[in-house]
C-alpha cells in the first residue's frame, strides 16, 4: 500500500498538539514511600517531585511482599519445602505459644533470593501466608532483606495481592475413598468395618502428605510419621515397616484403634481433611509379607545380657516393654491372666474395629524375637509378686483397667445391669468361637449408659448380637453430655447411627426401673451441666424434665477401674495410688522400689498408644537400672560396651535417647 | 586495510539483553562475526531437572524476557500429554489471551526496537507506552508484570479477575485507533524505510540450511506455516486468523509481518474473549501436594508459535517428581547463533543490530 503525498502532509502532524500524551507519568511509577526514600537519601532532590509522586497502587493480584498471620501459621514448614529458590527457612520462635498441632518455628523469606512466584502461598497449609501489593523496599543494608513475614508490613496494615483460591490452591484436601462395609450388612457380623487401603489408594493418600511432622509432635511415641507416609509413597513397604517398628510395637493394631492424635494436629486438617495416618500404617503392616519382618527389621539381638525382666498383663503397655526390652537384650517373660495375650486389644475392643488377626500379626511378631508369653498365670494367685521379685531383676506392672465401674443408682445391683467390661470380653470370647450365641444373655431391647467409646463398643456389638438371634435391633444410649460434644469418636457416632442406635443424650440416669423382678427401663432426667464451677464432675439436673426409656437390660460403659487385689498387701502399703492410678516416676519407676516399674492404664492412660509409649519409657528405666545395679556389683567390666552394642542395634531407642536431648 | 574487533553489545542500544555480537570489520563492513550470549542464563535445562514439576514454573518463564509465556504453555503442555489430562476449556481460551497479548507486546517491542538502529527514538517510547499498557493487564491477570508464571500444568494458576475484559477491549481498541499512526511513524516513514529496505535479506535457501522458523521464514518462503495453523494447540483451531506471509525477506518484509500479526492478534484475543466459556480453570496433575506430583514415564516435544518461530520443548519423565531431562529449542537459536556467524559478514556494521532486531534474536534462548 503506497501512500500518496503532497505538500500539506505535514500539517496533519498538528492533529498531534491536541491529544494526550503517549507517557507512562512519573506518579504512575513511583510511590510516596519510595520518593519519600529517595529524598531522604538525597537521590532525589527536588522536593517538588517527591511530592507530585503519588504512590501507584499495584493490581489487586500483584505478588508483592509476604504477610503472615502468626495466629493462624503452624510453622510446618510447607512454603520452605516447596519454595523454588530456597528462599524461605524456617526460624524456630520459643516465644510462640506450645499447643499440640503447631512448630514453635516461623518462615523467614530472603528477598535476595525470593522471585516472588507465590507458590509458598499456594500451598500454605493453613492459608496464614499471603502476598501484599507493597512492591518497594529499599535499605542501606543489605542484611535487611532477610525478612520475617508478619501480619503487618513494615508494621503497617497493608492491602492484600495475591492469595490462594481454590484454583491456585496448591494442596489436595480431600481424603482417598476408603471403602466400608455397608452398614446393613455389617449389622449382622463381626466383620471388620474399614476394608483398607489397596496399593494406589494409598500411594494417592500418601501423595497428599507435606511431611511437616506437626503429628510426629503430638503422637505420644513420636512415631516417623511423614518418613513411613513417604515410603509408601515411594512403594517401599520395607523401609515404612521399619520406619513403624522403630517407635510402635503395635502398628496393624494402632493402625486401626489408635485414638490418633496425629490426625487430630495434622497440618492438612487445617483447612482439608486429614492424612488417614492411620490408615496408611494400617496399610503397611497388611500389605508387609511375614519375611520382610524377618529380614528387614529383626536385627540381630545380643544375647550378652544377663539380666530377666518380668512383665504382668500383656496389654499395650506390656507388650511395649516386652519387645524394647527385648530387642536390648533382656530375657523377657510375660505373665497373662487370660488365654490370650492383647489385654483389652483382645478383649475390649470388638473385632468389627480390630480383627484377631491383626492382633496376632503384631503379637507373633513380638513373640518371634524372644518374648515368653505365659498365658493363663495370674499373678497373685498361680505366682506371687514375691516370687517374680526373687525370680528377676526387674518386675513392669501392667495390668490395666479391666473392671467395670459401677453406677451408683437404685437398681443397679440387678443381674441384667451389666458392666461394658463383663459383656465385651464375652462378645469377642464368641466372635472366636470359644462361646456360643446362647452363651451370651442379650435382650431384645437394650438400653446403654455413657457417651465414650466404650459405650459404642457395647452397643453396636449388642446390635449385632440382637441381629444374629433375633434379627432386629432396638438399642438406645443415654449419655451425660449432649449429641454434638460426645466424648466419643465421630466415626463412632456416625457409624452408630447408621446401624440404628437411638439416642438419648443430654440425660442423667436416675433408677432403674424394675418390674416384678425385671428390667423394665431407665428413668433420666435432663442433665444441666456436668461440671461444677471448680471443674469437677458434679452434674446437675433438671427433675421437671424427665422421661423414661424402655429396655431389659442397661448396660453401664461409664470407665473402667484397676484391680490391685494381686499385689500383695506388703507391697501395696508402699505403692502411692491417686484415682486409681500408681505414682511413679516418669520412666514408670515407682520411688522406694526401683525394680518396680508401671505403665498403660495403672499409670498414665488413657489410650492404647500412651500404653506403648509408657512401655517404651520403662524398658529404657529398666535398661539404665540394672545397668548401674550390675555396674554396682561389677558382674562383668564388658557390660558397658556390651549394652552399648545391643543399644546401637535398636535403632528406636537411639531415636528415641536423641530426642530425649 | 587493517581487521578491527568491535563489541556490539552489551551495552548497546541495539542489542537485546546481555548479548553481545564480537565482530571483526574493514572498515564498516563486517568480516567475521559471532555472538555472545551474555552466559547469564546458562544451565536452564540443569536447572530445570532439579526443580519439581511445579517449581520450574518459576524458572522456565525465563527463557524468554519478553515473551515469557510461550514458554510456561510450552512446558504445560508437555507436561500434560504425559500425564494425559484434559486441561479445563476455559484455561485453553485464558492462555490464548494471554499468549496473544505476549505477542503484542514483544512485536511493539521489537518494532520500538527498530528505533534503536534507525535512530528514531520516538517509536520506541510509543511502542514502550503501550507495552506498559500490556504489562498493566498482565500484572491484572497473573500477579506479576513481566514472569507471569501463571501457565501451569493443568491449566492456569488464577480465573481471570473480574472487569478484565473492559481492560483488554480498551486496549486492543487505543491499539487499533493508532495503528496507522505506528505504521507512519516506522515503517511508512521514508527515512526508516531507506534503511530496511533491502537490508540484510534471508533468502529461502538459507532458512532451510539454519532451520529459521516463524516470521524469518514465513517472509522468505512465502508461506504460511504456522504452528497454530499446521498444528494447532489450545483452542487455536476454533480461531478465525491469517498468517501474514511474503517472498522476499529483507528487514523491511520482516517488520511488515510483525505489524500485520499484530492486526491478527487483536482480533484472536477479540475472538477469545467472545468464544471463551464459564468454568474451572486447573485441574491438577494427580491426586496428592504439588510437590509429590508424578508424571508417569515418557518423553514429549511440545512445541507452540512463538513471535520468533517455533518454540520447543523436548522433555523426558522417568515417573518422579522432577523432569528427567529437558531440552529447549529457542527460536531464535538458528538465526540468533549461527545465523550471525554464517549470514552478517559481508553486511554493514549498523546492520547488525537490524538483523538483531528483525530476527528476534533473545539471549537467554540461545545460552539456555
Ligand atoms: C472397650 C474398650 C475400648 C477401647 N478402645 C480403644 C481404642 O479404640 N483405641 C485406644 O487407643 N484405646 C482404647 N481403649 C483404651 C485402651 O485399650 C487402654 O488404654 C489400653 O489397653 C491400656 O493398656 P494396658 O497395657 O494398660 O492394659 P490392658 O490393655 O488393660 O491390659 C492389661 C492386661 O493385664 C492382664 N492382667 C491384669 N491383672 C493381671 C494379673 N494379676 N496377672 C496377669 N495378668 C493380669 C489383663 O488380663 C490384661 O490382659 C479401649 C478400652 C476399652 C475398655
Ligand atoms: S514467593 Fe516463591 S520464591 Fe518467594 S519465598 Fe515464596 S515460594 Fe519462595
Ligand atoms: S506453610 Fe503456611 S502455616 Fe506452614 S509455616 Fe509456612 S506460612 Fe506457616
Amino acid at each position: 500500500m503506497k501512500k500518496r503525498y503532497s505538500m500539506f502532509t505535514p500539517w496533519r502532524h498538528f492533529k498531534y498538539l491536541f491529544k494526550k500524551p503517549l507517557t507512562i507519568p512519573f506518579k504512575d511509577i513511583f510511590t510516596k514511600k519510595n520518593a519519600d526514600y529517595l529524598n531522604k537519601n538525597s537521590i532525589i532532590k527536588s522536593k517538588k517531585r517527591v511530592e507530585e509522586s503519588s504512590p501507584r497502587e499495584a493490581a489487586d493480584n500483584l505478588r508483592g511482599f509476604h504477610t503472615n498471620d502468626w495466629e493462624e501459621c503452624i510453622g510446618c514448614g510447607t512454603c520452605m519445602d516447596i519454595c523454588p529458590t530456597e528462599a524461605i527457612t524456617m526460624a524456630e520462635r520459643l516465644d510462640v505459644e506450645d499447643v499440640s498441632g503447631a512448630l514453635q518455628q516461623r518462615p523467614i523469606i530472603d528477598y535476595g533470593r525470593c522471585c516472588f512466584c507465590a507458590l509458598c502461598v499456594d500451598t500454605c497449609t493453613t492459608g496464614s501466608l499471603k502476598m501484599s501489593k507493597e512492591y518497594i523496599y529499599t535499605h542501606e543494608n543489605p542484611d535487611n532483606f532477610l525478612l520475617m513475614p508478619e501480619k503487618l508490613w513494615q508494621g503497617h496494615v497493608v492491602k492484600e495481592g495475591w492469595v490462594k483460591d481454590e484454583n491456585s490452591d496448591l494442596l489436595d484436601l480431600e481424603r482417598v475413598h476408603m471403602e466400608h462395609e455397608d452398614p446393613e450388612e455389617r449389622k449382622s457380623s463381626f466383620v471388620e468395618i474399614v476394608r483398607g487401603y489397596s496399593k494406589e489408594y494409598a500411594k494417592q493418600e500418601a501423595a497428599r502428605c507435606v511431611e511437616c511432622g506437626v503429628c510426629t509432635a503430638s503422637c505420644p511415641v513420636q512415631m516417623h510419621i511423614p518418613a513411613y507416609i513417604k515410603a509408601i509413597w515411594e512403594d517401599d513397604i520395607e523401609g515404612g515397616l521399619r520406619q513403624i517398628y522403630e517407635t510402635n510395637p503395635l502398628p496393624g493394631v494402632c493402625g486401626r484403634v489408635c485414638t490418633h492424635n496425629c490426625e487430630t494436629s495434622c497440618s492438612i486438617a487445617v483447612r482439608g481433611e486429614a492424612i488417614a495416618i492411620r490408615w496408611l500404617k494400617r496399610y503397611i503392616i497388611d500389605s508387609a509379607p511375614d519375611d520382610i519382618y524377618k529380614k528387614s527389621i529383626m536385627e540381630p539381638i545380643s544375647e550378652v545380657i544377663d539380666a530377666k525382666v518380668a512383665i504382668v498383663g500383656s496389654g499395650p503397655a506390656g507388650l511395649g516393654a516386652a519387645y524394647y526390652l527385648r530387642v536390648m537384650g533382656y530375657k523377657v517373660d510375660v505373665y497373662e491372666e487370660k488365654p490370650l495375650t492383647g489385654g483389652v486389644m483382645r478383649y475390649g475392643i470388638p473385632a468389627y474395629r480390630l480383627p484377631d488377626s491383626a492382633i496376632d500379626k503384631d503379637i507373633d511378631f513380638i513373640e518371634s524375637i524372644g518374648v515368653k508369653m505365659i498365658t493363663n498365670t495370674r499373678v497373685g494367685r498361680d505366682i506371687s509378686m514375691d516370687q517374680l521379685e526373687k525370680d528377676y531383676d526387674a518386675v513392669f506392672l501392667g495390668t490395666g483397667f479391666f473392671k467395670p465401674r459401677d453406677l451408683p443408682i437404685p437398681g443397679a445391683d440387678h443381674k441384667d445391669v451389666i458392666g461394658a467390661m463383663d459383656f465385651l470380653p464375652k462378645v469377642r470370647d464368641y466372635e472366636r468361637g470359644v462361646l456360643k450365641l446362647e452363651d451370651i444373655d442379650v435382650a431384645k431391647s437394650i438400653v446403654v449408659i455413657g457417651g465414650g467409646d466404650v459405650a459404642f463398643d457395647v452397643a453396636r456389638s449388642a446390635t449385632r448380637l440382637q441381629m444374629l438371634k433375633y434379627g432386629k435391633t432396638n438399642v438406645k444410649l443415654t449419655s451425660l453430655e449432649d449429641q454434638d460434644v460426645l466424648p466419643c469418636s465421630e466415626d463412632e457416632l456416625i457409624e452408630g447411627a447408621e446401624e440404628g442406635i437411638e439416642f438419648f443424650c443430654g440425660n442423667g440416669p436416675q433408677e432403674i426401673l424394675l418390674k416384678k423382678g425385671k428390667v423394665t427401663g431407665l428413668r433420666l432426667w435432663k442433665c444441666l451441666c456436668i461440671f461444677d464451677e471448680e471443674g469437677r464432675f458434679n452434674p446437675e439436673f433438671d427433675k421437671e424434665c424427665e422421661q423414661v426409656i424402655e429396655g431389659q437390660q442397661v448396660y453401664i460403659a461409664i470407665g473402667q477401674s484397676p484391680d490391685y487385689e494381686y499385689l500383695p498387701k506388703s507391697l501395696s502399703e508402699k505403692l502411692t495410688f491417686e484415682r486409681g492410678k500408681i505414682k511413679a516416676s516418669n520412666l514408670g519407676q515407682v520411688e522406694g522400689l526401683p525394680w518396680l516399674y508401671v505403665g498403660g492404664d495403672i499409670l498414665r492412660g488413657p489410650d492404647l498408644i500412651s500404653g506403648v509409649a509408657d512401655g517404651h519409657r520403662s524398658a529404657q528405666g529398666i535398661d539404665d537400672y540394672l545397668f548401674n545395679k550390675a555396674k554396682k556389683k561389677e558382674i562383668s567390666k564388658t557390660l558397658k560396651e556390651m549394652r552399648l552394642a545391643a543399644k546401637e542395634q535398636t535403632p528406636g531407642l537411639t531415636y528415641r535417647q536423641l530426642g530425649k536431648k | 586495510m587493517k581487521e578491527m574487533k568491535l563489541f556490539l553489545g552489551p551495552q548497546h542500544p541495539g542489542m537485546h539483553g546481555n548479548a553481545s555480537v564480537h565482530m571483526y570489520v574493514d572498515g564498516d563492513i563486517i568480516k567475521r562475526a559471532f555472538l555472545l550470549p551474555g552466559m547469564l542464563h546458562r544451565g536452564f535445562e540443569k536447572g530445570m531437572e532439579r526443580h519439581s514439576w511445579i517449581n520450574n514454573i518459576s524458572l522456565i518463564p525465563r527463557v524468554c524476557v519478553v515473551e515469557p509465556d510461550i514458554n510456561e504453555m510450552a512446558f504445560a503442555m508437555g507436561a500434560e500429554t504425559l500425564a494425559g489430562i484434559t486441561v479445563p476449556e476455559r484455561a485453553h481460551y485464558i492462555r490464548m489471551i494471554i499468549l496473544e497479548l505476549a505477542r503484542l507486546s514483544i512485536h511493539l517491542m521489537s518494532y520500538g526496537g527498530l528505533g534503536s538502529p534507525t535512530g528514531l527514538y520516538t517509536l520506541m517510547y510509543h511502542a514502550h507506552t503501550d507495552r506498559n499498557t500490556i504489562l498493566n493487564i498482565f500484572e491484572k491477570i497473573t500477579g506479576h508484570r513481566v514472569y507471569h508464571q501463571y501457565i501451569i500444568p493443568g491449566g492456569v494458576r488464577k480465573d481471570l479477575p473480574i472487569g478484565i475484559e473492559e481492560d483488554i477491549h480498551a486496549f486492543l481498541d487505543d491499539l487499533e485507533n493508532r495503528y496507522e499512526e505506528y505504521r507512519d511513524l516506522g515503517i511508512n516513514n521514508p527515512t526508516v524505510l531507506a534503511r530496511i529496505t533491502d537490508t540484510i535479506p534471508l533468502p529461502a535457501e538459507v532458512v532451510w540450511e539454519l532451520g529459521v522458523t516463524g516470521i524469518g521464514m514465513r517472509s522468505a518462503v512465502n508461506k504460511p506455516y504456522d504452528l497454530r495453523k499446521v498444528m494447532p494447540y489450545a483452542r487455536y483451531d476454533k480461531i478465525d486468523f491469517e498468517v501474514p506471509v511474503a517472498d522476499y525477506s529483507d528487514a523491511k518484509s520482516r517488520v511488515d509481518c510483525k505489524l500485520q500479526e499484530v492486526i491478527q492478534s487483536i482480533s484472536i484475543i477479540r475472538q477469545c474473549l467472545k468464544l471463551i466459556p464459564e468454568g474451572d480453570v486447573r485441574v491438577p496433575l494427580g491426586r496428592g501436594q504439588s510437590m509429590r506430583w508424578t508424571i508417569p514415564k515418557g518423553h514429549v516435544y511440545s512445541v507452540v508459535e512463538s513471535s520468533r518461530g517455533e518454540f520447543g520443548y523436548f522433555m523426558v519423565s522417568n515417573g518422579g517428581v522432577n523432569p528427567y531431562r529437558v531440552g529447549v529449542r529457542g527460536a531464535s537459536y538458528p538465526q540468533g547463533l549461527l545465523g550471525i556467524e554464517k549470514y552478517l559478514p559481508g553486511t554493514r556494521l549498523d546492520d547488525a543490530a537490524l538483523w538483531v532486531d528483525t530476527m528476534g534474536v533473545c539471549s537467554p534462548e540461545i545460552d539456555r
